[in-house]
């Protein structure tokens, strides 16, 4: 049985001619809104924003808990000391988040979008600063409309005094995840802020006034790429903003009173509220369109006004297309663990499982060898072969760290070292060894390459057992 | 300095580079003023396979002015930095100059942690576990290619952990090898010592000087030629440090060892130079790894740890 076929309508355009190639995109003025999804989405602005803003405060092992000292190449989150070396763990983080994501987006549509993504919240702060100066949709569209007077010089100062000091205290925020913060707050009261920390402290306190405040809904629509992929993750069973068409239709006025079977109408009052609190300026009564970000404004408003009528709420909600016309509830166990998110959701436990057993098994210290450039071999007293190497050796913890090398694979095989390898915290140091094989055991190899195993032991101390990581190498017997 | 072959390569470069910068406006000048047909329901009017139809969704004006902004950074970065052929720019930046005033920050800011070792002797210095893990690393990054990680030289690249110095192993020596370099020349000898007969009796009298398997004939007989070499080498083949010449009285072989190497070191010379590192390094880092290097040829630097 062929499905329907779907109908996207299309909004009429003025009569036909010609248009210039560039548009000059209207201010929407978003009515404020309160309810279920309202509250959620505060929620998380609270919650990312006490992460964000509270995080780089946070002291740890005596210095800041998350720190990422670019200069030194160390990247410090809680006990973890991180090495570029260890950049593998970021790709992770971003596949995982990419996989968040996913799975999220195949279950709840722009779940992302609407609540957590910094667009959202920024935006969300900014309009909450905006509706006490300058009041709510109507007041805003009056204050826009009117010649400049006294009032609406300190409304809209005010607005942007305090834009401008939230778009600074984030940019402050987020080069105090590269400088120590408390070091930053100093060297901004003394004036000693360096090149680079001004520009990013401006930079990103612009950007965020910036997007925030002025480009708002069109990053969405014109710049961010998830936007625009997440619909490719949809399916029948997606949970979408919907407004029910079958019950709503045909929309009109009425009394509160009247029955609304008798005039031949739907639930839809046609109060145009949904279209007024919509962040992106459009009308989900149209269906799904790429521009709705899963804010869910248009479900809170439109239930108030169902609650005032006594209709049942829900004439716009989470419904997925496949609800909308069968009917039957949005979620079924069924319907969610459907193969697209089983992949989705394994992969992601896969991953994250990964992730976080390699983080829990990370050595203590790591090594790379480097057979010396200077010279292949050489023979030494006795007639001894010594081949030279340096081993880079890190240490990846925040205590002083004792080394003793050994190799194994040759046997007779013997390491020299300076006595006494110690690595200061979170130091990183090539150290140079020799290897010598007796000539007996040389004669028996025969020239070439020949495998050889370093062992660097991290010795143990009085808080920790040693450790031992093995990096596989080579030694050359001349001919 | 000029990448080009002629100026007029430079002002071909630079003319199209501002042509470009100026179509670019013209283009987007242009499009901002050019009117497009639009159907009566916000499409193109164009549709295929009966029902696909192609949305008009106009760019909105705020990104063609995220253009402009790039043509005027553009032209902004051309009038300020190298880019326009051959011209420099009026803030005179180079990459050298930046390399230049980076060398110098990173000198001053370590001036203050190296202070503190200027107050040392070299003795007291070798001592001294963050001096000598800071002469570690600029041996590995400044001297290691030639002399090997673990500073035991090559052929042709001395063995600095030995104590056989051909310049003299006193830290303050080390320190001025460094420092100026060191250029040793050994001329070509045979003229003056006479057939390669000759020649060769003499290589085996060196090979005698430190007991080294030789024909004691032949060295008897190259004996009194030796005069010619003891001007540098000294009549017992001690060498001299102030000359650079080599000791040939131990088993240190710098260039090859054996008859033949030496007949050839005889016949044909050598220059053997270790360049200067004054340019490169700072005072006080010589110092340090000078101190470093000396440190290694001291007893129990080295320790076998199986």
């Amino acid at each position: 049985m062929a499905e329907p076929r779907k109908v996207i309508p299309i909004a009429a355009a003025p009569a036909g001619g010609t248009v210039s190639m560039y548009t000059s995109e209207a201010t929407i003025h978003a009515r404020s809104v309160h309810g279920w999804f309202a509250a959620w989405r505060w929620a998380l602005v609270w919650g990312t924003q006490i992460v964000f803003y509270g995080l780089p405060w946070l002291s740890w092992n005596g210095r800041p808990a998350m720190l990422f000292d670019l200069g030194a190449r160390r990247f410090y989150i809680f006990n973890l000391v991180l090495y570029p070396q260890d950049f593998i763990y970021l790709t992770g983080l971003l596949i995982l988040s990419a996989y968040g994501l996913f799975l999220f987006t195949a279950v709840a549509g722009r779940l992302w979008c609407g609540y957590a993504c910094p667009q959202t919240v920024y935006t969300e702060i900014f309009m909450w600063v905006e509706h006490h100066f300058e009041g709510d949709r109507q007041a805003r569209i009056k204050l826009d409309k009117s010649g400049w007077s006294l009032n609406k010089l300190w409304r809209r100062g005010g607005k942007h005094v305090v834009w401008i000091a939230i778009g600074l205290w984030t940019g402050f925020t987020f080069v105090g995840y590269f400088t120590p913060i408390r070091t930053l707050g100093a060297e901004v009261l003394s004036l000693g802020l360096g090149p680079w920390e001004t520009f990013w402290v401006l930079f990103y306190g612009f950007a965020t006034y910036g997007n925030a405040g002025f480009m708002r809904e069109q990053v969405c629509k014109y710049m961010c790429p998830y936007a625009r992929f997440q619909s490719a993750m949809f399916d029948h069973d997606t949970l979408i903003i919907s407004y029910d068409e079958k019950r709503g239709e045909q929309r009109g006025a009425r009394a509160r009173t009247a029955d609304k079977a008798a005039l031949g109408l739907g639930d839809c009052v046609d109060c145009t509220l949904c279209v007024q609190v919509c962040p992106t300026g459009i009308d989900i009564r149209q269906g799904l369109q790429y521009e709705c970000i899963g804010c869910a404004a248009c479900i809170d408003v439109c239930n108030t006004v169902m609650d005032k009528l006594e209709y049942p709420r829900g004439l716009i909600r989470y419904a997925t297309q496949r609800s909308l016309v069968e009917g039957g509830a949005a979620l079924t166990v069924k319907r969610v663990l459907r193969p697209r998110v089983l992949i989705y959701g394994a992969v992601l436990v896969l991953i994250a499982g990964g992730f976080t057993a390699s983080l829990a098994l990370r050595a203590p210290l790591r090594v790379d060898v480097v057979r010396d450039r200077g010279s292949l071999a050489r023979i030494v007293d006795e007639g001894r072969i010594e081949n030279v190497y340096r081993l880079q050796v890190m240490n990846n913890t925040e205590v002083t760290q004792r080394y003793r090398f050994a190799v194994s694979g040759i046997p007779g095989a013997q390491v020299l070292a300076r006595s006494d390898t110690r690595l200061a915290p979170a130091e990183s140091r090539w150290v140079p060894v020799a290897v010598q094989v007796p000539p007996e055991q040389a004669q028996a190899l025969g020239p070439g390459a020949h495998k050889l195993v370093f062992q660097v032991t991290r010795e143990a101390d009085a808080d920790n057992l040693a450790v031992s990581v093995n990096e596989k190498s080579t030694f050359v017997v001349p001919r | 300095m000029s990448d080009f072959f002629n100026s007029g390569w430079s002002v071909f470069i630079a003319a199209v580079t501002i042509l470009g910068l100026v179509g670019c406006l013209a283009l987007l000048f242009g499009a901002s003023r050019r009117k497009v047909m639009s159907a009566t329901d916000n499409t193109t009017g164009h549709v295929w396979d009966g029902d696909l139809v192609e949305l008009n969704n106009p760019l909105p004006r705020w990104w063609m002015m995220l253009f402009i902004i790039t043509v005027v950074f553009g032209a902004i970065y051309l009038a300020l930095y190298p880019g326009l052929g051959a011209r420099a720019g009026t803030l005179q930046w180079s990459s050298t100059g930046e390399h230049q005033a980076d060398v110098a920050a990173a000198r001053a800011q370590i001036a203050p942690l190296y202070a503190r070792f200027n107050a040392l002797a070299p003795e007291a210095l070798a001592k001294d576990a963050q001096a000598m893990a800071l002469g570690e690393r600029l041996f590995v990054n400044n001297c290691a290619q030639c002399h090997g990680s673990n500073a035991r030289g090559s052929k042709g690249f001395p063995n600095l952990t030995d104590n056989d110095w051909l310049w003299g192993g006193a830290p303050e020596r080390i320190m001025e090898t460094i420092r100026e370099g060191r250029n040793g020349n050994m001329p070509p000898m045979a003229a003056a010592v006479g057939t390669s007969e000759e020649v060769r009796n003499v290589a085996n009298y060196v090979l005698s000087l430190s007991d080294s398997p030789h024909n004691s004939v032949a060295a008897q007989l190259g004996r009194p030629k030796f005069v010619v070499c003891a001007a540098c080498h000294g009549m017992d083949g001690k060498g001299n440090p102030a000359l650079g010449s080599a000791n040939l009285t131990d088993k240190v072989w710098l260039h090859g060892w054996g008859e033949d190497a030496i007949v050839r070191m005889v016949n044909e010379g050598k220059h053997n130079v270790m360049p200067a590192h004054k340019d490169r390094l700072s005072e006080d880092q010589i110092r340090v790894l000078g101190t470093y290097v000396w440190s290694l040829s001291q007893p129990g630097s080295l320790t076998a740890q199986r």
